[in-house]
């Protein structure tokens, strides 16, 4: 049995209460009225303001001389300067929400991720990774309190107290008829509902594998394996439908302009590579503390070669993704990726880097994979990048150009990350590490590569 | 120079892997061992050094992605930069993207070709060579290890046959 150590649960508080504290900063410090987002900026980078400025005297100036109608120009520019202040007041004011949204669905995501592992290991009855079936367990304990404060932020949104998602605003749809045709997918009530039902399924089917695998230790056949095989295999095909809903629903309808037929599969792969590197993370944090004796260097190796050949994965999709837009080039799809690559540089190429590059060049050698250290290393360095794919899905079409890595967002990973250590290893310390009757253990306990 | 080969015969890859553990023991050399499928852990019971073919081909994955690069940054970007359908062939990185999937194809190309290239030449096989099976029956169902003499005829044959081996032969090399 493992208990979790006060030291673990005082880092995840601290975590926790740091957190709470920066989100805090950030919700207290978003303006509440247009001249406030005005005033914040202008007072951001003064160089850049004055530039601004005076390109726009500059600009003034021209087009007065030029129309010679200075009355009729300055309404115009009246008009649009409130416009551009409200478009700016609400960028400022998604920063805090989108950075807490980011950060819960990023934490959720892994928990996501490692359950559908942890179903193909199940349906596939690999027989290297059942020593390892408690630590998935634990990881997705998670999917209980994540999926709550999810679905509390999108009916947060519904509920119109942040501009996350632009469809929810009436006043926008009633404009828009782009949005209006997609009204019958896009509206309020259904969003929730469907989002009700894929959590259900998700939490209903962690659930059920958690209690066969229990119920399995102390049973005396090996029913409750095959229960957990079919339940397995059953919830691959469940999961493979409402994964893509879902990430057409919380993530590619914050941009309800744009669409791509192979988002799913892509938010997909950037969750399976993230399960699987913080499944690799909990293994090596366990086994250091000389818990899960039978682990061996083999399992590692096996996790490592997981995290490498996922992120390839990840990389073609993003590749195809973004290859297929920017050859073709059509305005309606390839906006998506001019604003990313405008006011994104560096998350956006800096995530490829740290996805793939990465990844490729350290995990590729078979002894670096056996190497603890080095697997944690990678693991934090793919678990950074992934967190900055989901922050370039959000962000984008939220807060636009005032995007910026600060409080808020450091703040909303920490404390989401508090409550992701603390909640999971409290599940860890439920159960014995080791499944006692997996038909598959004894094959796993001598698993060598 | 004519020299001396004991070959021991087996029919069981687990009664040649004690052997070779034994023999190893004893510290004779042996020269090789003739098998008619690869046996897991031979190798390493034999004490072969590692392989490094996939260190050469990950360099010659580098080659590929080097001839890719070059080739098509000057046919592309600096012979004759047109303007295809509206591609931008200022710099190679701009137009990038359609670059990547021949850099990968050639890439995987070199490394694939190289490497199996390389496989043969160490291992020297190539067509019309000259089998080299000492007993034909290593290629169905039998194992052969060939150690070489050096005046320890009898001691040899002593050990091999404490191993299991269903046959041992002397014959001039």
């Amino acid at each position: 049995m493992y208990t979790i150590s006060n030291r673990l649960k005082i880092a995840s508080i601290i975590l926790m209460v740091l957190g709470a504290i920066g989100i805090g900063i950030g919700f207290g410090s978003s303006p509440s009225t247009a001249e406030e987002a005005k005033e914040m900026i202008a007072s951001h980078g003064e160089g850049h303001g004055d530039a601004h400025a005076e390109n726009v005297t500059e600009h003034h100036g021209v087009a007065e001389s030029h129309h010679g109608n200075a009355e009729a120009h300055g309404d115009s520019e009246a008009h649009h300067d409130s416009s551009h202040d409200e478009h700016l007041l609400h960028q400022l004011q998604n920063r805090p929400w989108a950075a807490v949204y980011v950060a819960a669905f990023f934490f959720f995501m892994i928990a996501l991720g490692v359950l559908a592992f942890n179903a193909i290991q199940r349906a596939a009855q690999a027989g290297w990774s059942p020593l390892l079936f408690r630590v998935m367990e634990g990881i997705t304990s998670y999917l209980v309190p994540g999926g709550i404060i999810m679905f509390v932020l999108l009916a947060c949104s519904v509920a119109h107290l942040n501009h996350l998602f632009v469809w929810m605003d009436p006043e926008v749809v009633a404009h828009d008829e782009l949005i209006q045709g997609k009204s019958g997918f896009l509206n309020g009530t259904f969003f929730l509902i469907r989002a009700v039902i894929f959590l259900a399924g998700w939490i209903f089917y962690r659930e059920y594998s958690r209690k066969l695998s229990l119920a399995q230790d102390e049973a005396s056949d090996d029913s409750n394996f095959l229960k957990n095989f079919r339940a397995s295999a059953a919830f691959l095909v469940f999961y493979l439908v409402t994964e893509s809903m879902m990430s057409w629903d919380w993530i590619m309808s914050v941009d309800p302009h744009w669409f791509s037929t192979l988002f799913g599969w892509y938010i997909f792969a950037s969750m399976f590579v993230s399960g699987i590197t913080v499944i690799a993370m909990v293994t090596i944090y366990l086994k250091s503390k000389g818990l899960l004796q039978d682990v061996n260097d083999s399992h590692i190796h096996d996790l490592a070669k997981f995290m490498f050949g996922i992120s390839i994965f990840w990389t073609y999709l993003w590749f195809s993704q973004f290859m297929l837009i920017w050859y073709s080039n059509i305005p309606e799809e390839v906006t998506y990726y001019v604003t990313r690559i405008a006011d994104f540089k560096l998350p956006f190429f800096g995530m490829i880097v740290m996805n793939f590059l990465f990844p490729v060049l350290l995990l590729i050698n078979s002894d670096y994979k056996r190497l603890n250290w080095f697997v944690i290393m990678a693991g934090v360095v793919i678990l950074g990048g992934h967190y900055l794919d989901i922050f370039n899905a959000i962000m984008p079409s939220t807060v636009g150009d005032q995007w910026f890595i600060g409080i808020p967002e450091i703040g909303s990973v920490l404390f989401f990350a508090g409550i992701f250590i603390f909640w999971i290893f409290r599940a860890l310390s439920k159960a014995p590490l080791q499944p006692k009757r997996n038909p598959f253990i004894e094959e796993s306990k001598h698993f060598h590569y | 120079m004519a020299s001396k080969v004991i070959h021991a015969l087996y029919t069981d890859d687990d009664v040649l892997m004690h052997a070779v553990k034994k023999v190893k023991e004893a510290k004779h050399h042996i020269e090789e061992v003739y098998c008619p499928f690869p046996v897991h852990g031979l190798d390493k019971a034999m004490g072969l050094a590692p392989t490094r073919i996939a260190i050469t081909a990950f360099i010659y994955g580098c080659i590929g992605l080097a001839v890719a690069t070059t080739m098509m940054n000057f046919i592309m970007i600096e012979d004759w930069p047109q303007d295809i359908g509206g591609k931008p062939s200022f710099s190679y990185l701009e137009n990038m993207p359609a670059f990547v999937p021949i850099m990968f194809e050639l890439t995987v190309f070199f490394a694939a070709h190289l490497m199996v290239i390389t496989f043969y030449m160490r291992s020297k096989l190539w067509p019309f060579k000259e089998a080299e099976n000492p007993d034909k029956r290593t290629t169905d169902d039998h194992f052969l290890m060939e150690i070489e003499i050096h005046n320890n005829e009898d001691e040899l044959w002593q050990l091999l046959a404490e191993t299991g081996a269903v046959e041992i032969n002397i014959s001039e090399k």
